[in-house]
């Protein structure tokens, strides 16, 4: 099966449980089984190709720009731990079946679970870093949710959050360090980085590239001092436990230092660092969890000591310990997810997981005790099973390391730590399983079902098999892994009894001094309870809190919600930044003559500084600071006109009228004057700046203004081209429809969803109280007494098919002269607001027959289809064709597809404008507003004229 | 020529942003329409000035023409601002009616007497 489905099958699948869970439970997991099933035989398949040395790959290049390619590739390493992961999870579905009670929503639960399931796969097949760390956050937040399963539990909720900020800022610090690395290397695929050692050692940036990946590794494996989160993540339900805080997600960590092994192991950092860490976390882990009373936490700080142990042996650096690691992960999956399975099955059955409230269940529960009891041997390190074996070769390692010069340290730890590990071992089976039969149990324990026990049964026979005949179950696959993870071919041998050697004497310390602990237990435990232990989660919470009182004190101190602020901060930094680069930079002299000035454009400059000044001084007065602006817009598009910009100029005015005509509109329900509340302090500030910026945009553009251009511009290519490519004349519109088609494409679609916001803003506002408001307002303003005036209604009805022919006029002409689609879509658009305001919105909303949205619409597909008809002819998007015709007795003329891409462009303005004024026109629509006649005074009727009087 | 057009540019500049930096919504709105006005002639500028050389193509005789670049890039500026003034004002008259104040600040920044 191609790594590709196997990595993605579980994603696939996860989409089945949630929907199945109508037809119940077992259908629920017998898809989630079934998917899990399905990827497990899969990745067999490629188990005698794995074993006998081959690397399988699947490439795709996703974004190459990037360096992010959908590699995967599948090695002893990856081929283990997806082994571990989707056999386990196939164990574990099975487990939570039965697990799960009815209340509990199991559709999630197993999406999540394949969810989770589907980014360890990722993480463990992955031969890009980048795809790597992809699924690295997914696994974080998929945990994310499981711990989080039992929503209506405080401690749930709060052990997600608190496995979430540890994990993913973990997450953050690695995702430096893998780019740290790629950059060094100059790839991001892993067999590339694999094979750069020397590159990645000596180079400067080594340190903390190792500091920042092992800062994502420790998180996740819970590695002192990150360890706390774990404990806390036991909230989760308890197949959750022992799926992802044994055997999968904690050893992510794990698998990365393992993967990155051969180019960052090796070095005193390395070993001082990873090996120092695993060690504190061993001991400190073992010696919690012999005082933690609940079975649940117990078996948490004993996973945590158990991910010390792998991660000091990898620490160490050499083959051997490596081949001891790995056989150590395989062992603690196994017995670990069993016991993690039983702890369940007693908390379930005996309704408490409380070790002081149990004893005696061995003659309750005989399966669940010799499950609970291999399994805890082995964990104990009690020959033959596999636990010993792991133990015995991580002793003998720990037997002759030194630690800064000093021989007796590691040895000495790892003793006391497996002293601890045997006697919590040993507390499990005597305190819940041995001793008297207890009356007030505050259930009633008995052996669960088959379905519950079946999985954790599986996982002990393991424990035995590979613990009796280890050199013929277990040695293929730790030898190609070791190959795999050394990238070398350490000799690995595997069996029961080494002779009396050193690690030997160790293990017998320590299962006898583990025996004395628990005997001990009770004067122990007093003694611990004395002493002073930093409570990690007070710690935790007093760091999150601090942290988000720094976050909001920054925000609202930058953020207070004064936009006029944020303008000024905005203008004045971007000022300071244009006058640094114009201190820093060099400006040559000025080449180009000045043109001359005649009176015509003296004169609209004169009335251009002049309306300007009015504005600014009589700006509280609103309406007379609009009428103003209109001088601004029309002196403007007569000075475009002047510089030879024609189709400025008529689009300039054409909107200018649209724009007035719509804030009329809006000032019609606005105060008609801006209170004078400024302190002459402010004003001066802000005429200061507003002065300084202004004389910078003008000295700027000046500046350009006299100077040849630095570079050739593509201009004269468009003028070239124009006619002989594009057909037309007038070059500004060529360049719009044709050579920059696609970008005028995007401007009528900002133009149509402008349009539609302003239409879907006025349906937001009108349905709320505001509408009860508009409709017994009374104008502020005293009306006129005619509000649709004979005159005007008679002129703009004898004008409208006018402006329409010459808005298409102005169309028909633009691709040879001023003019096109833009332009004619405003005049036309014009034509229709002129029938709006002579003879009021009721009259002529019901002439209009055509929503103002299609016409939108019907724009955006035009020139979208005319755009496609190119792909037909095996061209690109937009292409333009054109030709000439001739029939008689007609002159040639000239047909253009760009033609019908300007018809989308005008159709698209003419739709978008109005919309955007009948939406605000609606705002003043009043029930009694809409006349029942075409037209108030009509001679040939001899009703009474029904003017309506002053309000 | 290039003085006037350049000091005009530089005085709606200065205009706009006084005006933006007001506290009611209205002045703001004429402060980002001048400044909108400053802007596109800016755009054109780039082009440089030349009079009475339009980029309509003739047939007949080698003439000179101004710019057509900036001039289809300021004619869909222009256009696009209008419908982002369409957009703000739709804003600032939803605002105002449903709060029954046209000032931009918020309540509390106002009380603590910033930027008045």
């Amino acid at each position: 099966m191609s790594l590709f489905l196997i990595a993605a099958l579980p994603f696939l699948g996860a989409v089945f449980p949630a929907l199945l869970i109508r037809a119940g439970r077992n259908a629920s997991a017998s898809s989630a089984g079934l998917t899990t099933l399905l990827a497990f035989i899969g990745l067999m398949l490629h188990a005698p190709a794995i074993l006998r040395g081959d690397v399988i790959t699947a490439k795709f290049d996703w974004m190459p720009g990037l360096g992010l390619n959908a590699n995967f590739f599948l090695d002893g390493l990856g081929f283990m731990f997806a082994g571990l992961i989707l056999g386990i999870g196939l164990l574990i579905i099975v487990y939570a079946r039965f697990y799960l009670s009815r209340q509990d929503p199991m559709g999630q639960f197993y999406t999540f679970l394949l969810l989770f399931q589907g980014a360890m796969v990722g993480i463990v097949t992955s031969d890009n870093i980048l795809l790597l760390l992809v699924f690295w956050e997914l696994t974080s937040l998929s945990s994310f949710l499981l711990i989080g399963y039992w929503k209506h539990l405080p401690e749930g909720r709060q052990g997600a959050r608190m496995a979430l900020t540890v994990t993913g800022m973990g997450g953050l610090a690695m995702i430096g360090g893998m780019l740290i690395l790629g950059n060094i290397v100059g790839s991001y695929d892993l067999t590339v980085i694999l094979q750069n050692k020397e590159a990645i050692q000596t180079s400067p940036l080594y340190l903390p590239a190792l500091l920042l990946i092992l800062a994502g590794c420790f998180t996740k494996s819970a590695q002192f001092p990150f360890h706390f989160w774990l404990p806390h993540a036991m909230a989760a339900p308890t197949p959750v436990s022992a799926y992802l805080h044994s055997a999968t997600m904690v050893k992510a960590g794990i698998f990365l230092m393992a993967r990155m092994w051969p180019v960052l192991s090796g070095t005193p950092e390395w070993f001082y660092i990873v090996s120092t860490a695993g060690l504190v976390t061993m001991v400190m882990g073992a010696v919690i969890a012999l005082f933690k009373d609940d079975l649940k936490a117990l078996l948490a700080f004993s996973t945590v000591s158990h991910l010390g142990l792998i991660t000091m042996l990898l620490g160490f650096g050499t083959k051997v310990a490596a081949v001891a690691a790995i056989f150590h992960i395989i062992n603690h999956a196994t017995f670990k997810a069993a016991l993690f399975m039983s702890a369940g099955i007693v908390d379930h059955e005996a309704h408490t997981r409380d070790i002081k409230r149990l004893g005696g269940l061995r003659h309750l529960m005989p399966v669940t005790f010799t499950i609970a009891v291999i399994a805890s041997l082995s964990m104990a390190g009690i020959p033959p099973l596999n636990g010993f074996l792991s133990k015995e070769l991580m002793l003998e390692e720990a037997a002759h390391t030194y630690w800064l010069g000093n021989p007796y340290i590691v040895p000495g730890l790892a003793v006391l730590a497996s002293l601890f590990s045997a006697a919590y071992s040993f507390r499990y089976i005597g305190h819940v399983f041995l001793g008297p039969k207890r009356d007030d149990y505050p259930g009633h324990p008995h052996d669960p079902g088959f379905g519950m026990w079946l999985s954790p049964a599986f996982l002990v026979v393991l424990v035995i098999l590979i613990g009796l005949f280890s050199g013929q179950i277990a040695e293929p696959l730790v030898q190609v892994v070791a190959d795999a993870v050394t990238q070398q071919h350490p000799h690995v041998h595997l069996k029961l009894w080494h002779g009396v050697t050193p690690a030997l004497y160790m293990s017998m310390v320590a299962v006898g001094g583990g025996l004395v602990a628990l005997l001990a237990h009770k004067k122990l435990e007093s003694i611990w309870n004395a002493l002073p232990r930093p409570e990690a989660k007070v710690i935790f919470d007093q760091v999150i809190a601090a942290a988000s009182q720094l976050a909001e004190r920054v925000t609202v101190g930058l953020h207070n919600g004064s936009i006029t602020r944020y303008a000024l901060i905005m203008i004045v930094f971007s000022t300071g930044v244009s006058y640094v680069a114009f201190q820093t930079g060099t400006l040559p002299e000025a080449t180009r003559q000045v043109q001359a000035v005649g009176p015509l454009p003296l004169l609209g400059w004169f009335s251009l500084i002049v309306a300007t000044g009015f504005i600014l001084y009589h700006h509280h007065n609103r309406l007379l600071a609009l009428v103003l602006i209109g001088v601004v817009g029309l002196v403007v598009s007569m000075a475009f006109n002047y510089l030879s910009a024609p189709d400025l100029a008529l689009t300039q005015i054409s909107v200018e009228v649209v724009t007035i005509i719509l804030m009329l509109l809006a000032l019609n329900f606005l105060p008609k004057e801006t209170p004078k509340e400024t302190p002459v302090k402010t004003k001066i500030r802000d005429g200061a700046i507003a002065s300084v910026a202004g004389l910078g945009i003008g000295g700027l553009i000046y500046a350009l203004m006299t100077r040849d251009f630095a570079a050739d511009t593509i201009s004269g290519y468009h003028l070239a081209n124009s006619y002989k490519g594009g057909g037309g004349t007038n070059v500004v519109n060529v360049i719009l429809v044709d050579f920059r088609g696609f970008d005028t494409f995007g401007e009528i679609i900002v133009l149509g969803i402008a349009a539609m916001v302003i239409f879907a803003l006025t349906e937001a506002v009108l349905g709320t109280k505001v509408r009860a408001y508009l409709l017994n307002r009374k104008p502020d303003l005293p009306q006129d007494g005619d509000p649709h005036p004979l005159m005007m209604v008679v002129a703009t009805r004898v004008i409208m098919p006018l402006a329409l022919l010459v808005a298409a006029y102005i169309f028909f002409r633009g691709h040879n002269l001023p003019g096109g689609g833009f332009i004619a879509g405003l005049i036309a658009a014009i034509a229709i607001i002129m029938q709006y305001m002579a003879s009021g919105f009721g009259w002529a909303t019901e002439r209009q027959r055509m929503f103002y949205h299609g016409i939108i619409g019907a724009g955006v597909l035009i020139a979208a289809a005319t755009g496609m008809g190119a792909w037909f002819n095996d061209l690109p998007f937009l292409t333009s064709a054109f030709g000439y015709i001739h029939w008689e007795p007609l002159e040639e003329f000239e047909w253009a597809t760009a033609a019908l891409f300007d018809l989308g462009v005008f159709l698209a303005v003419v739709g978008a404008v109005l919309l955007a004024l009948e939406s605000l026109a609606r705002f003043a629509w009043q029930p009694d507003t809409t006349s029942e006649h075409a037209m108030e005074i009509n001679p040939a009727r001899d009703d009474e004229p029904k003017i309506k009087s002053e309000v | 020529m290039e003085l006037l057009v350049a000091s005009a540019v530089g005085v709606l500049t200065a205009a706009g942003i006084y005006l933006i930096l007001r506290r009611r919504t209205f002045p703001v709105i004429l402060g980002l329409s001048l400044l909108s006005y400053a802007v596109n002639v800016f755009l054109f500028a780039t082009g440089r000035l030349l009079v009475g050389a339009p980029p309509i193509l003739n047939k007949y005789e080698e003439v000179a023409y101004t710019d057509p670049l900036p001039q289809a890039l300021v004619l869909t500026a222009i256009v696009i601002s209008f419908g982002m003034t369409a957009v703000v004002v739709m804003i600032a008259l939803g605002a105002y009616l449903s709060s029954k104040t046209d000032d931009i600040n918020m309540d509390d920044a106002a009380e603590a007497g910033e930027d008045a």
